[in-house]
C-alpha cells in the first residue's frame, strides 16, 4: 500500500454574501460542499469543472489560504485545520501553490531573486544570504531560467518565463505537495506544452504530489493519475484517469468530454452536437436533489427528490448518479 | 517558384500586400507584413496563431479599429471596395450592415447601461431605417434564433443580468441582425466554459450554413478550428506561413510550425505521457528574425532559412506555405516528416 499523504474529509467552504437589499439577510454561497478524497504520495489528482464549480476554492481551502467552514484536512496524519497560525506556517514549507496568472502573481517591485527567495525566508530563516542565493540559483536552473536573470523584474518576462518563476518559487522550499491552479491556462499553446512537461519532470525528480486544477480536460488527461470532477461545489465523479475518460459514470463528465474540442477534423465532424443546454445554475440557490438535473439529458423525476450518493462504479471509481449503469453502458468518446 | 494565382471571381474579402505597423517608443512594431488573404462568400476561414502573430490586428485593421499609432498599407477589398480608402462615415455604413465583428469579451460590444432590446433595435434603426416597433420585433426574433431561452424576458434586461454565454449569444444576434455577408469572430469562445463553447460553436455552424454568411474565426485553439473551418490560415510573426483546407492541414501540415503546433496540443481523446513543446520564445516584432521568422525555433532550419525569407508559395493546388523545405509527403501530423528537395532551388 502506498503512503497516504493527504486526506480531505467532508470539506465545505461557505461564503457569506450581502443580501439583495440593506435589510435583507445575508445569503450563503456554498462554494465547496462535503468534499472527501485522499491522495497518495507521488500521485497527481486532476480537479476539473467549469467556472464557479468551486475548484479553485477547494484548492485554496486545502492549503487554508481560504479557511474551510467544515471538515478536516489531514496532512501526514496531522489535522491541518486544527493547527495554530504558527504551526501552520511551519507546515507550509511542505505545501505550495502555483497560480494561473503568472505575471499578476509576482510582486512587480521585487526582482526574480527576491521573489523566489521569499518562501525560504519563512521556511528556513537560519540560512545565510549566500546559502539562500545558492538555493535560488539552483531552482532557477531546474525550471529552465538562466541564473543571470536573477536581478531582473517580472515585467521583463514573457508569460511562459513568468510561470517558470512562479514554479521556482513554489519548489524552492522542497515541498511535498503543490496545488497547481490553472497553471497553463493563460499561456500560448506552444508554451503550455513546455510548462506541462516541466511540471511532469519536476514531479518525477522531486517525488512531488500534485493537485492539478484545470478547466481543460485535455491538459488534465495528460498530467493526472486520478480525476475528480466538481459540479456546483460537489464531487460528481472521482476515479482513475483511464477509467474516467474511457467510461465515465456521470452524465456531466460525459458532457464535458463530448464538448471538449478535438484537433482532428474527421473526428470533429462525426461528433454529435452537445446535449447540454444552458448554463450551470447559481450556487446560491442550487437545484434540489441532484444539482446537475436541470441540464442533464437523462434526468428523471426521482433526481429532484434526493441527492444521489457517490456509488462505486468501478475499481476506485465513484460517480454520484442514480443511473450510472445507463451512463456507462452507452459508449463515451474514443478513449 | 510559382506564386499562388488567384481566381478571377470576386472574393468577398481580399487583402493584398496588407501591412500594419505600430510606432512605439521602443521602435516600430511590424505587426502584419504583406498579407495576401481571401475569404470567399459563405466560406468559414479559421485564422490561427499565438499571441503576437498578428491575427487579431489584421481584422481590427479591416474594421478600422486600430489604435492611433497604427499605420496601414496595401489593400483590403470588401466586394471590390478598398476599406482602407473609405472615409469613417462610409466605413460605418459597411460595418454592422455588411460585415460585423464578435469579440472575445461580449461586454466590449454591449453597452452596460442599455437594455438588450434597445441595443439590438438601434442597429436596425441605424442601418436599415426601421421604425422602433418593427426593429424590436426583429430583435426578438433574432434572440430566439440564437437560442436565448425566455427571449421575451431577456430582451427587457441589462447585459449584467445575463451569463457570459448568454451575453455572447446576444452579441452574435446583434452581429447577425442586418444579415451581414461576413462575420469576423475574434476568439468568441475563449472566455467561455467548454460546455458553453460547444453550444456557441454549434450555433455558428448552423447560422453560417443556413444564411450563407462567411465566417472568419480568429483563434489560438486548433481543436476549435477542426470542428468548424473550411480553410485554415496559420499566422506567425505577422505573416501567413501556411494556408490549406482543414483536412489537408491536420493530416499533412506542410510547414514545420504548423506541424509542431499540432503536436504540441494535448488531446482529450487519447492517453499520452507527454506532448512535444515548441522550444524557444515567440518572436520579437520590433526586431524580427532574419530570413524565415520561425527559424530560431525550427528543428529543420538550415543556412538558407536564416538568410532568406521564404515566400508564401503554392505547394499543391489550393495550398500555400512559406517554407524553403515544406513537408510534402508527410504521412501524418505525428508521423516522420519526409522532406522534399525539389523546392530547394525554387
Amino acid at each position: 500500500m502506498a503512503e497516504t499523504l493527504l486526506s480531505v474529509e467532508h470539506l465545505s467552504t461557505v461564503f457569506s454574501l450581502r443580501g439583495r437589499s440593506l435589510f435583507a439577510p445575508n445569503v450563503e454561497l456554498k462554494a465547496v460542499s462535503d468534499v472527501s478524497f485522499s491522495l497518495e504520495k507521488g500521485e497527481t489528482l486532476g480537479i476539473v469543472g467549469e467556472s464557479g464549480c468551486g475548484k479553485s476554492t477547494l484548492g485554496r481551502s486545502i492549503l487554508r489560504l481560504i479557511e474551510p467552514t467544515e471538515g478536516r484536512v489531514v496532512w501526514q496524519g496531522k489535522s491541518l485545520t486544527d493547527l495554530s497560525a504558527g504551526e501552520m506556517r511551519k507546515a507550509r514549507r511542505d505545501l505550495s501553490i502555483i497560480f494561473q496568472d503568472p505575471v499578476a502573481s509576482l510582486d512587480p517591485r521585487m526582482n526574480v531573486g527576491q521573489i523566489i527567495a521569499e518562501p525560504l525566508k519563512v521556511a528556513e530563516p537560519s540560512l545565510s544570504r549566500k546559502e539562500r542565493r545558492e538555493r535560488v540559483e539552483k531552482v532557477m536552473e531546474e525550471v529552465g531560467l538562466a541564473p543571470e536573470m536573477i536581478n531582473r523584474y517580472p515585467h521583463e518576462f514573457s508569460g511562459g518565463q513568468a510561470q517558470r518563476i512562479g514554479i521556482a518559487r513554489a519548489i524552492v522550499t522542497e515541498p511535498k505537495l503543490i496545488v497547481c491552479d490553472e497553471p497553463v491556462s493563460a499561456l500560448d499553446v506552444s508554451i503550455q506544452a513546455q510548462i506541462v512537461n516541466l511540471l511532469k519532470a519536476l514531479k518525477q525528480r522531486m517525488g512531488l504530489t500534485l493537485i492539478f486544477i484545470s478547466h481543460d480536460l485535455s491538459v488534465v488527461r495528460l498530467v493526472s493519475d486520478r480525476i475528480l470532477v466538481l459540479y456546483l461545489g460537489r464531487v460528481v465523479e472521482i476515479g482513475p484517469r483511464r477509467d474516467v475518460f474511457a467510461n465515465p459514470g456521470h452524465p456531466y463528465t460525459k458532457a464535458l468530454l463530448a464538448a471538449a474540442p478535438i484537433p482532428d477534423p474527421k473526428i470533429a465532424r462525426q461528433r454529435e452536437k452537445t446535449p447540454l443546454r444552458g448554463d450551470p445554475p447559481s450556487p446560491i440557490d442550487p437545484p434540489s436533489g441532484c444539482a446537475f438535473r436541470t441540464r442533464c439529458p437523462i434526468a428523471r423525476d426521482v433526481c429532484a427528490e434526493e441527492r444521489p450518493p457517490l456509488a462505486e462504479v468501478g475499481a476506485g471509481h465513484h460517480a454520484a448518479c442514480l443511473f450510472w449503469e445507463e451512463v456507462r453502458a452507452d459508449p463515451a468518446i474514443a478513449g | 517558384m510559382v506564386m499562388a494565382t488567384r481566381m478571377d471571381t470576386q472574393a468577398l474579402l481580399a487583402l493584398s500586400d496588407y501591412t500594419i505597423r505600430f510606432t512605439t517608443p521602443d521602435g516600430t512594431v511590424k505587426a502584419v507584413n504583406g498579407l495576401d488573404l481571401t475569404v470567399e462568400p459563405g466560406e468559414t476561414v479559421a485564422v490561427v496563431g499565438e499571441s503576437g502573430s498578428g491575427k487579431s490586428q489584421t481584422f481590427n485593421g479591416v474594421f478600422g479599429l486600430l489604435a492611433g499609432n497604427a499605420e496601414t498599407s496595401g489593400e483590403a477589398l470588401f466586394e471590390g471596395r478598398d476599406l482602407l480608402k473609405l472615409s469613417p462615415r462610409e466605413l460605418d455604413k459597411v460595418r454592422g450592415a455588411d460585415m460585423a465583428m464578435v469579440f472575445q469579451d461580449p461586454m466590449t460590444a454591449l453597452n452596460p447601461a442599455m437594455k438588450i432590446k434597445h441595443q439590438l433595435a438601434e442597429t436596425l434603426k441605424v442601418h436599415k431605417g426601421l421604425k422602433r416597433r418593427e426593429a424590436e420585433a426583429q430583435a426578438l426574433a433574432m434572440l430566439k434564433t440564437v437560442g436565448i431561452p425566455e427571449a421575451e424576458r431577456r430582451i427587457e434586461q441589462y447585459p449584467h443580468q445575463l451569463s457570459g454565454g448568454m451575453r455572447q449569444r446576444v452579441v452574435i444576434a446583434m452581429a447577425l441582425l442586418c444579415r451581414p455577408k461576413l462575420i469576423v469572430a475574434d476568439e468568441p469562445t475563449t472566455a467561455l466554459d467548454v460546455t458553453i463553447q460547444a453550444q456557441i460553436l454549434d450555433l455558428f455552424r448552423d447560422l453560417t450554413a443556413d444564411a450563407g454568411t462567411a465566417l472568419v474565426l480568429i483563434t489560438h485553439d486548433l481543436g476549435v478550428v477542426a470542428g468548424i473551418a473550411d480553410k485554415v490560415v496559420v499566422m506567425y510573426a505577422g505573416r501567413i506561413v501556411e494556408e490549406a483546407g482543414v483536412d489537408a492541414l491536420f493530416a499533412r501540415p506542410a510547414m514545420p510550425y504548423t506541424a509542431a503546433l499540432i503536436r504540441s496540443i494535448p488531446r482529450v481523446d487519447r492517453d499520452a505521457e507527454a506532448v512535444e513543446p515548441i522550444g524557444g520564445r515567440p518572436p520579437d516584432l520590433i526586431h524580427p528574425p532574419s530570413g524565415c521568422p520561425f527559424h530560431p525555433r525550427c528543428r529543420f532550419a538550415e543556412d538558407k532559412c536564416r538568410r532568406e525569407r521564404p515566400p508564401l508559395a503554392e505547394i499543391e493546388p489550393g495550398r500555400r506555405a512559406a517554407c524553403w523545405f515544406p513537408f510534402i509527403d508527410a504521412t501524418s501530423a505525428t508521423g516522420e516528416a519526409i522532406r522534399s528537395s525539389e523546392t530547394l532551388d525554387g
